[in-house]
């Protein structure tokens, strides 16, 4: 019993992990990039390929597909995102479902439609005895990258001059531009953050999600459901939203199968049954 | 005083008088109504495609009249194009290809029946919220429909599909042959009816109202319209048109899965009427054409990796063109032929 809340646990911490930067540009930006599971898959088959043709080692693959998933996301923002931000959200929906189209294809192209697998450094596999229930040592260094990952994003954007600018730019970018704020550029290291984690969550998760070209279609619809559910407006909402979610889909999956993804959907519409005008506050406001 | 009092019937006069110039038929849809027909005769051994190209463009069409005229973003029209495939299915299968409960007819009206209440009932949640908010809803309400047809596989067959979908015969005369002769003006007899009926409601002044919610919602509401009754009324006969399309699918393949509910059916629909154009009723029609055709061309060239092609498609469009394909016409017919009032419809 423990050990599926656990394993809940460390796939809720992935999810939150890898929905963060959709938070970021959804809630802050008003942004809808559907096509933030994309930088997800970049980063997990970024591993893939460093891993298991080059033989990097996995550690430092994590930071090399956060950096690269950044500066991904850096340059697309810049490019193409940097269009679309006064047009209406059906142009952005288009936009982003057209990155999808594109990113499976071309992944498709170069590694082919099977589902990748990657081996995990020995010092990852096994088990713990922990507390009377046995824990992956994955899950267990999921749970705690994820944890530091969270708090560090918690205190940048609470505590520090950047994170204060930010939220400036957010609640109101007019004044906050006529204060001096680059909001530009707040918002461009911003959405190359968010597609960072998402890289990096893609690399962390490649060992439990399953890898293959239509990823982004597939965990987009969990990482809507992480939005719908924990609210754009903070960052601890969609952290427990994705703790909740994470818990209930991995024991629903468990105790009863024959149910599949119905539970996730069904807390969802509940939510937004219940709490309509909790949820999207900001971006009704706006 | 007595200036507002004698203009207002002449308002009233030349009020109607507009609803009627708006509706009355032009040489190119009369045009357009000739050639597709003829197609039967012009490309006899590509009716099976054609047909999918029609049921594309009704379902293309639903989200026309929901998004294009009334202005509610959706994701999930999939899901009524599911549940009218399966409820067209189920009534053709347990007819067992005979008269009653096999009719064609009645399957459509079965279909068009289960998904308007659907769409009754969920349109109270669609109503709620931002654009955000509806696109999640309507996702959400599609991915259960798809997750319930994946696990009812006593009713549903599961991921395996529905088999022995027989419907009857057409009005007990034409039965569907190998060809797809009867499919193809099955499909486009329906077509044209419900085109005809949609065509209508746009026109009327209950279309008018809902462009005009399209347009600023909050006015709407303070010039006294029910906006909200409005919106649930469209969005419910939205959820009818898919359901029939979704009907005419399952009769014409003789088949149902959960394919036809899955979320790429919403979204291609959806890229359909983006690329025709969304607001001009033939924007659904004209996009299915060129997207099906498209998606053939490309797959014959390039067959694993044509979504690329029409992804890069997509981003010119919402780029650089605004209003897809007929939008661009009718840009260009605007720089060649200034028009001479503001009433130049589609």
């Amino acid at each position: 019993m423990l050990t599926i809340l656990f394993d809940g646990v460390a796939y809720g911490m992935l999810l939150f992990v890898l929905a963060v930067g959709l938070c970021v540009t959804l809630g802050l930006m008003n942004f809808i990039n559907l096509a933030h599971g994309a930088f997800a898959m970049a980063g997990g088959y970024l591993t893939v390929v460093l891993l298991n043709k080059f033989g990097v080692s996995f550690y430092l693959c994590l930071p090399a597909a956060f950096v690269f998933c950044a500066i991904l996301g850096a340059v697309l923002e810049r490019t193409l995102y940097v269009r679309l931000y006064d047009k209406s959200h059906l142009d952005q929906v288009l936009f982003s479902i057209a990155i999808i189209f594109m990113s499976i294809a071309t992944v498709d192209y170069f590694m082919g439609a099977s589902q990748q697998i990657v081996n995990l450094p020995p010092s990852l596999q096994g088990r713990l005895e922990f507390l009377g229930a046995s824990v992956g040592v994955y899950r267990l260094f999921v749970i705690i990258i994820c944890g530091l990952m969270t708090i560090a994003l918690q205190y940048a954007l609470a505590r520090t001059r950047f994170g204060s600018r930010l939220r400036a730019a957010v609640d109101d970018g007019r004044v906050a531009r006529g204060m001096g704020i680059d909001v530009t550029k707040i918002f461009a290291i911003t959405f190359a953050v968010g597609s960072g984690l998402a890289g990096l969550g893609g690399a962390l998760g490649t060992g439990i999600l399953s890898l293959y070209p239509t990823f982004p279609l597939k965990y987009m619809i969990l990482f809507l459901i992480v939005i719908s559910v924990g609210g754009t407006t903070t960052i601890t909402g969609p952290f427990f939203a994705s703790i909740l979610l994470g818990v209930a889909d991995v024991t629903g999956k468990y105790f009863l199968p024959s149910f599949g993804g119905f539970f996730i959907y069904t807390i969802m519409v509940a939510v937004l049954i219940l709490r309509p005008q909790g949820l999207f506050v900001r971006g009704a406001s706006r | 005083m007595s200036a507002v009092d004698v203009k207002a019937p002449a308002n009233g006069a030349t009020a109607r008088l507009s609803l009627l110039a708006g509706a009355r038929w032009r040489w190119y849809e009369i045009a357009f109504w000739i050639v597709v027909p003829s197609l039967y005769f012009l490309a006899p051994t590509k009716l099976t495609l054609l047909s999918e190209i029609l049921i594309l463009g009704l379902l293309a069409l639903s989200i026309d009249l929901v998004l294009g005229f009334a202005g509610i973003v959706t994701l999930g029209q999939g899901g009524f194009f599911g549940l009218g495939a399966y409820a067209a299915a189920l009534m053709a299968k347990w007819g067992a290809g005979t008269a009653p409960l096999s009719d064609p007819l009645l399957g459509l009206a079965v279909a068009a029946g289960v998904a308007g209440i659907a769409g009754f009932l969920t349109s109270f949640l669609v109503l709620r919220g931002s654009d955000l908010t509806r696109l999640m809803v309507t996702l959400g309400l599609a991915l259960i429909v798809d997750e319930t047809a994946n696990k009812m596989k006593w009713l549903t067959g599961g991921s395996d599909g529905l088999q022995g979908v027989l419907p009857a015969p057409v009005l007990g005369v034409w039965d569907f042959d190998l060809y797809g002769r009867v499919a193809f003006c099955y499909a486009l007899a329906v077509l044209f009816v419900l085109f005809l009926v949609a065509r209508q409601i746009t026109k009327s002044p209950f279309g008018l109202s809902l462009q005009a919610i399209k347009g600023n919602p909050l006015r709407a509401r303070t010039i006294g319209m029910p906006v909200n009754a409005r919106l649930v009324a469209i969005y419910t006969i939205g959820a009818m048109f898919a359901g029939v399309a979704g009907g005419l699918l399952a009769q014409t393949t003789q088949f149902a899965s959960p394919d036809m509910v899955a979320f790429h059916r919403s979204a291609d629909a959806l890229l359909i009427l983006i690329f025709g154009g969304a607001g001009y009723l033939y924007g659904g029609l004209i996009g299915a054409g060129v997207f099906r055709v498209m998606q053939d061309i490309l797959s014959n060239i390039t067959p694993q990796y044509w979504q690329f092609w029409l992804g890069l498609v997509l981003l010119m469009l919402v780029l650089f063109v605004r209003g897809g394909i007929l939008g661009l016409l009718r840009a260009t017919r605007d720089r060649f032929f200034p028009p001479s009032s503001d009433k130049a419809a589609p």
